[in-house]
C-alpha cells in the first residue's frame, strides 16, 4: 500500500514530473544526440582549432579540432552513470551501515563504527591512487565503486544517531511486539523515517561524484584520455572560461541540467515521502 | 471592582485563522474563573493574548482591561511592568519554565528584584520565605539546588512561589496540574488556595478537566471552537447546564463515584480554527441541532443571574430540565457470554508470580560501576482470567510500564515466573514466542508516536497480518477500520491526517488484527480529549465483550478504571499495595495509600467538592533505587504517623505482604493495619461522627 500511495503523490508531483522529464531528456541527449551531429567524438578537425560556435561545429571546437558538442555528450554519458551510481551506493550503503549499527549498539555498532572511523582517517585519495592503477585494464565501474566507498561514512554516522532516537519510538517497540524480525523493522520503520536526509545526500552526491571523479582524472586516475568525462571537460575548459567560453559553459551547463534535475526528482520523492506536504 | 476585564478579545493567527473570536469576561478580587474546553478551543492562546506573549505577528483586538487600565496594544517597556508584578502565570510544564542553569532561590529572587527594590541579600531571604509559603521542606537549603532537583509537584510548588513573589492581583493558571500525578495535583492545588488566600488574588485557572474546577472555581467558563459558549457560576454549570456541549461534557466525563454503564460520547471532532462549519460551531456534533442552528452562530446572551449561554434552544433546555445523558444517545454495549461462568471456572489469560526487574545504576564514563540497583518491580503477583480487565495502576515511578514491558517482551523475568496462555516464558523457544505475540497485543499511550508517521493507515493495520503470514490483507484491513469505527477507504491516509481519537482506534485496530485474546493497554486514553475518550472507552468495552477479551490496563486515571476495569491492582514503589475486584478497592479501600489516591481524585461535582475530606500526602514518592525498609509506603503513610512507637516498629522492620481481608471474598491489601475506610464521597461531617 505505501508504495503505491508513494508512487501516486510521486507522479501528482509538479516537481518530480519536470525532474524526470529533465533527466530523460539528458539520457537521450546524452546517448541520441552524438547520432544527430555530423562528428565523431574521436575525430578531429584541423581545420578548426578553438572556433567558437558555428553551423558546422554547433558548440564549438578545442584546442586540438575535437567537435565539442560530439566530445560533451560523450562525456556525459559517463558521467550520468558515474553520478547516479555514486550518489545510489554511498547513500544506500550509509543507510544500511548507520541503521544497523544504531538499532543493534553494542559489539555490531562497535565493529561497524570502527570500520567507519578507519575509512575516515584513511586517506581516500591516496588509497584510490594505489589501487586504480591495478584497475586500469578493467572495468570503469570499479572506478564507481571506488568513489562510492570513500564517500559513504559521515552521511552514516549522522545516520547512527538519528536511529539511536527512532529506535525509542513507541511504532517501533509496537512493531517487535508483533513478532517482525529485526531487520525488516530497519527497512520498514527505520529508514522510511530519515528518506528526507538520506534524499538530500544522495542528490548533493550526484554532482560531488561528477566533480570528485573530474580531480582523479586530472592527477591520472579514473577516465583517461582520450576518453573524456564531464568532469575533465569542466577541469579544462574553465582555464579557457574567459577567453573561449563555449569550451566552459556547454560542459559546465549540462551539469548544472543534470544536478538540477536530480535535484528536482529529489524533492519531488521527499515530498511523496513525507505525509506532512500537501504537494 | 473586577480587577480584569476582557472584552470582545479576538486573536488571528498569520494566515487568517482565528483562535479566539470574541472572548469576555471578568475576574473579581479574590475569585477564581475556571476556563474549560477541549484541545484547540483557544483557552490558552486568550490567557497568553491577555499576558501579552503571543507571538509578533498575530493580530489581537478587543480590550484587555487591568485595574482599568487597556493592556491591548501597550508598548513592550509598559507591559513588562505589568507582567510578573500585577498579573503572573503558571505554566503546564514547570521543567521548561524554569532556567536549569541558575538555582530556583536565584530565579524567585530574580523575580522579586525586577520589579521591587531590594537588595540581594533581602530578594534572596524573600524567595526563601515563598518557598517555604509553597510548603518546600527546608526551603533555606532547597533555594539552592537547580530545577532539575527537584521533582515535579517542587517545580510546580515553585513555580507558584515565583508567581506571588511580587503579590500580584491576577494568576493565570495554565493546566498547572496536568503534568502531575494525583496526590501530588492534590498537594498543589492546596498549595495554590493558600496562595491566594496568601495574596487575595484573583485566579483564571484554565483546564480540561472539569473536577479540577468543581473544586476550586466560583465561576465557570466553557469554551468551543473559539469561543465562550457557556458562562455562569459553577453550580449552575454543573447542575444547570444549558447548552449541549456543556452538557455533552459533563455526561462523558467517568466518575470514580459513577456507577456502571456506557459513557455518554459527543460525536465527531471539534472544528479546525481553519474551517468552522456556518452557524453554530457545535452543530455538527450536537443531538438538539435544528435547522436554525446553521443559519447563524447563536451570541453569548444572558439568561437568568449571571449566566450567558450561547444556544438558541437554551430556554427549551432549562424548562424541561435536560441533561447530557437524556441529549446524547447513550450508546448500548452487548453484554459478555464470557462472564456469565464464574471466574475461578474461566482460564487464566495471563499469571504474573512475584515477578522481579531490577536495573543496575551504573557509574562512570570510561570504566563503568555499579554503584546500586533500581527496583523497578520487586515482586508482583496478579493473574488474569479470561473475558476479564485488570487495572494496574499507580503514580508515576511506581512501576507499571516496566512490569508491561517486561509481560511484552517474552523473555525470561529476572525472578519470578510471567505466564501467558498458560506458557511460561523462561521456558519458551523462539517459535513459540513468536506464536505468542500473535494472542498478546498492545494499545499504546500516545496515538502519535505509536503510528509510523511516514506508513498509510492500511500498511499499520496490515503489519502484524504479514508479519504472521495472513492472506487476504486487505479485505481484514477494511473489516478492522470498520470494527473500531472509521470508514474503509481511509486505509490509504496517513497517521497525522487524523484526530487523536481516530489515531487510537487505528492504534487498537492494528492491536485486534490478529484476534488476540489479551490485549495490553498502556494508558489508551489519557492524551485524549474528554470528549473523545468517552467514544475510545465504549469503543474499548464493546469489543472486550464482542470479542471475548481480556485486558491488562495500565493508567493513572482511575476514574477511566473503575469505568473500564473489573479487577484492579494499585502499585506502589514497585509493589503492589491492593488489589481486588473494583467495587470492593473503590468503596472500602483499605491500604492507606489506596486511599489518599482515592481522596486525591477531584470529583466533577462542586456540591462533593467542596465538603470533600481530602487525605494529603507528604513529601514525593522515594526513588526505587533506595526504597524503604520493610512496609515502603511508611515514610508518607498517613496512619504510619498515627501508630504507636510498637506498632511503628512493626512497618520498619516487617514488609507486609498481601492479606486477604475477610470481609470480600476478592479484596486484599499490603498493610499490617488495614482497615477499610470509605473515602471518595468522605466529607467534614463524617469525620466528627
Amino acid at each position: 500500500m505505501r508504495s503505491k500511495v508513494v508512487l501516486r503523490r510521486l507522479f501528482r508531483n509538479n516537481q518530480a514530473r519536470y525532474g524526470f522529464v529533465a533527466l530523460v531528456a539528458l539520457v537521450l541527449v546524452a546517448y541520441v544526440g552524438p547520432y544527430i551531429g555530423k562528428y565523431d567524438w574521436t575525430e578531429k578537425d584541423f581545420m578548426a582549432f578553438l572556433s567558437a560556435p558555428s553551423a558546422d561545429h554547433w558548440w564549438g571546437t578545442t584546442s586540438i579540432g575535437q567537435d565539442l558538442y560530439a566530445v560533451t555528450l560523450r562525456g556525459m554519458q559517463k558521467s550520468i552513470l558515474i553520478g547516479l551510481m555514486v550518489a545510489l551506493i554511498s547513500t544506500g550503503l550509509a543507510a544500511i551501515v548507520g541503521a544497523f549499527a544504531g538499532y543493534f549498539g553494542g559489539w555490531v555498532d562497535r565493529v561497524l563504527m570502527w570500520g567507519v572511523e578507519l575509512l575516515l582517517v584513511l586517506p581516500s585519495f591516496l588509497l584510490i591512487a594505489i589501487i586504480s592503477p591495478r584497475l586500469k585494464s578493467g572495468n570503469w565501474l570499479w572506478f564507481v565503486v571506488l568513489l562510492a566507498a570513500f564517500s559513504w561514512m559521515i552521511t552514516s554516522r549522522v545516520v547512527r544517531s538519528m536511529t539511536m532516537s527512532l529506535r525509542e519510538r513507541e511504532y517501533v517497540q509496537a512493531a517487535l511486539y508483533m513478532g517482525i524480525p529485526r531487520w525488516k523493522i530497519i527497512f520498514r520503520h527505520i529508514v522510511p523515517n530519515m528518506s528526507s536526509l538520506l534524499i538530500i545526500d544522495a542528490t548533493l552526491n550526484v554532482s560531488s561524484a561528477i566533480i570528485g571523479e573530474a580531480a582523479l582524472s586530472f592527477f591520472g586516475f579514473g577516465i583517461q584520455p582520450p576518453d573524456v568525462s564531464l568532469g575533465t571537460l569542466i577541469a579544462t575548459g574553465s582555464d579557457n572560461a574567459t577567453g573561449y567560453p563555449w569550451l566552459f559553459v556547454f560542459p559546465a551547463g549540462l551539469l548544472v541540467l543534470l544536478v538540477l534535475s536530480v535535484n528536482l526528482i529529489g524533492d519531488g520523492l521527499r515530498d511523496a515521502l513525507d505525509p506532512g506536504s500537501n504537494s | 471592582m473586577s480587577i480584569l476585564e476582557v472584552k470582545d478579545l479576538t486573536v488571528t493567527f498569520p494566515g487568517g485563522v482565528q483562535a479566539v473570536r470574541g472572548v469576555s469576561y471578568e475576574v473579581e478580587r479574590g475569585e477564581v474563573l475556571g476556563i474549560v474546553g477541549e484541545s484547540g478551543s483557544g483557552k490558552s492562546v486568550t490567557s497568553l493574548a491577555i499576558m501579552g506573549l503571543l507571538q509578533q505577528n498575530s493580530v489581537v483586538s478587543g480590550s484587555v482591561k487591568l485595574h482599568g487600565q487597556e493592556l491591548i496594544g501597550m508598548k513592550e517597556d509598559e507591559l513588562v511592568k505589568v507582567r510578573g508584578k500585577s498579573i503572573s502565570m503558571i505554566f503546564q510544564d514547570p521543567l521548561s519554565a524554569f532556567t536549569p542553569v541558575y538555582t530556583i532561590g536565584d530565579q524567585i529572587a530574580e523575580a522579586v528584584r525586577i520589579h521591587q527594590k531590594v537588595n540581594k541579600d533581602k530578594a534572596a531571604k524573600r524567595a526563601v520565605e515563598l518557598l517555604d509559603l509553597v510548603g518546600i521542606p527546608h526551603p533555606d537549603v532547597r533555594a539552592k539546588a537547580f530545577p532539575h532537583e527537584f521533582s515535579g509537584g517542587m517545580r510546580q510548588r515553585a513555580m507558584i512561589a515565583m508567581a506571588i513573589a511580587n503579590d500580584p492581583d491576577l494568576l493565570i493558571c495554565d493546566e498547572p496540574t496536568t503534568a502531575l500525578d494525583v496526590t501530588i495535583q492534590a498537594q498543589v492545588l492546596e498549595v495554590l488556595k493558600t496562595a491566594q488566600q496568601e495574596t487575595g488574588a484573583g485566579i483564571v485557572m484554565i483546564t480540561h478537566d472539569l473536577g479540577v474546577i468543581a473544586g476550586m472555581a466560583d465561576r465557570v467558563l466553557v469554551m468551543y471552537a473559539g469561543k465562550p459558549v457557556e458562562q455562569g457560576s459553577v453550580d449552575d454549570i454543573y447542575y444547570r447546564p444549558r447548552m449541549p456541549y456543556t452538557m455533552g461534557l459533563l455526561a462523558s466525563i467517568p466518575r470514580i463515584d459513577g456507577e456502571e454503564g456506557a459513557l455518554v460520547p459527543i460525536e465527531g471532532n471539534p472544528p479546525s480554527p481553519a474551517s468552522l462549519p456556518p452557524g453554530c460551531p457545535f452543530a455538527p456534533r450536537c443531538p438538539m441541532k435544528v435547522d436554525m442552528c446553521d443559519e447563524q452562530e447563536p451570541p453569548l446572551v444572558p439568561s437568568g443571574a449571571g449566566r450567558h449561554v450561547a444556544c438558541i434552544r437554551a430556554q427549551e433546555i432549562e424548562h424541561k430540565g435536560l441533561t447530557g445523558a437524556d441529549v446524547f444517545p447513550v450508546p448500548v454495549i452487548p453484554p459478555s457470554d464470557v462472564v456469565r461462568v464464574p471466574r475461578a471456572e474461566r482460564p487464566t489469560v495471563l499469571e504474573l508470580d512475584s515477578m522481579i526487574r531490577h536495573y543496575p545504576l551504573m557509574k562512570g564514563a570510561v570504566f563503568k560501576r555499579r554503584v546500586g540497583t533500581v527496583h523497578a518491580v520487586d515482586g508482583i503477583s496478579f493473574d488474569i482470567a479470561e473475558g476479564e480487565t485488570l487495572a494496574l495502576v499507580g503514580e508515576s515511578g511506581c512501576g507499571k510500564t516496566t512490569t508491561l514491558q517486561q509481560i511484552m517482551q517474552l523473555a525470561p523475568p529476572q525472578g519470578g515466573r510471567v505466564v501467558v496462555l498458560g506458557k511460561d516464558s523462561s521456558t519458551m523457544d523462539a517459535a513459540t514466542r513468536k506464536a505468542l505475540r500473535k494472542d498478546l497485543q498492545i494499545v499504546f499511550q500516545d496515538p502519535m508516536a505509536a503510528l509510523d508517521p511516514r506508513m498509510p493507515v492500511g500498511d499499520i493495520i496490515a503489519e502484524p497480518l504479514r508479519a504472521h503470514g495472513r492472506k487476504d490483507v486487505e479485505a481484514r484491513v477494511a473489516e478492522l477500520l470498520e470494527l473500531v469505527g472509521l470508514a474503509p477507504e481511509y486505509a490509504e491516509r496517513y497517521p497525522q491526517q487524523f484526530s487523536g481519537g481516530q489515531r487510537q482506534r487505528i492504534g487498537i485496530a492494528r492491536a485486534l488484527a490478529l484476534e488476540p485474546k489479551l490485549i495490553v493497554l498502556d494508558e489508551p486514553v489519557s492524551a485524549l480529549d474528554v470528549s473523545i475518550q468517552a467514544g475510545v472507552i465504549n469503543l474499548l468495552e464493546e469489543l472486550k465483550n464482542t470479542l471475548g477479551l481480556s485486558y491488562l490496563f495500565v493508567a493513572h486515571d482511575l476514574a477511566v478504571v473503575r469505568h473500564l476495569a473489573d479487577r484492579v491492582a494499585v502499585m506502589y514503589l514497585g509493589k503492589i499495595a491492593e488489589i481486588g475486584t473494583v467495587q470492593s478497592v473503590y468503596d472500602h479501600p483499605a491500604h492507606p495509600y489506596t486511599q489518599a489516591l482515592l481522596s486525591a481524585i477531584p470529583l466533577p461535582d462542586p456540591e462533593l467538592e467542596r465538603n470533600r475530606k481530602r487525605i494529603l500526602l507528604e513529601g514525593d514518592l522515594p526513588s526505587p533505587a533506595d526504597p524503604p525498609s520493610g512496609c515502603r509506603f511508611r515514610t508518607r503513610c498517613p496512619k504510619f504517623a498515627r501508630l504507636s512507637a510498637d506498632e511503628q516498629r512493626r512497618c520498619v522492620d516487617e514488609e507486609p505482604s498481601i492479606a486477604r481481608l475477610a470481609s470480600a471474598v476478592d479484596h486484599g491489601a499490603a498493610c499490617h493495619y488495614a482497615e477499610e475506610v470509605e473515602v471518595i464521597t468522605a466529607s467534614d461531617d463524617q469525620e466528627e461522627k
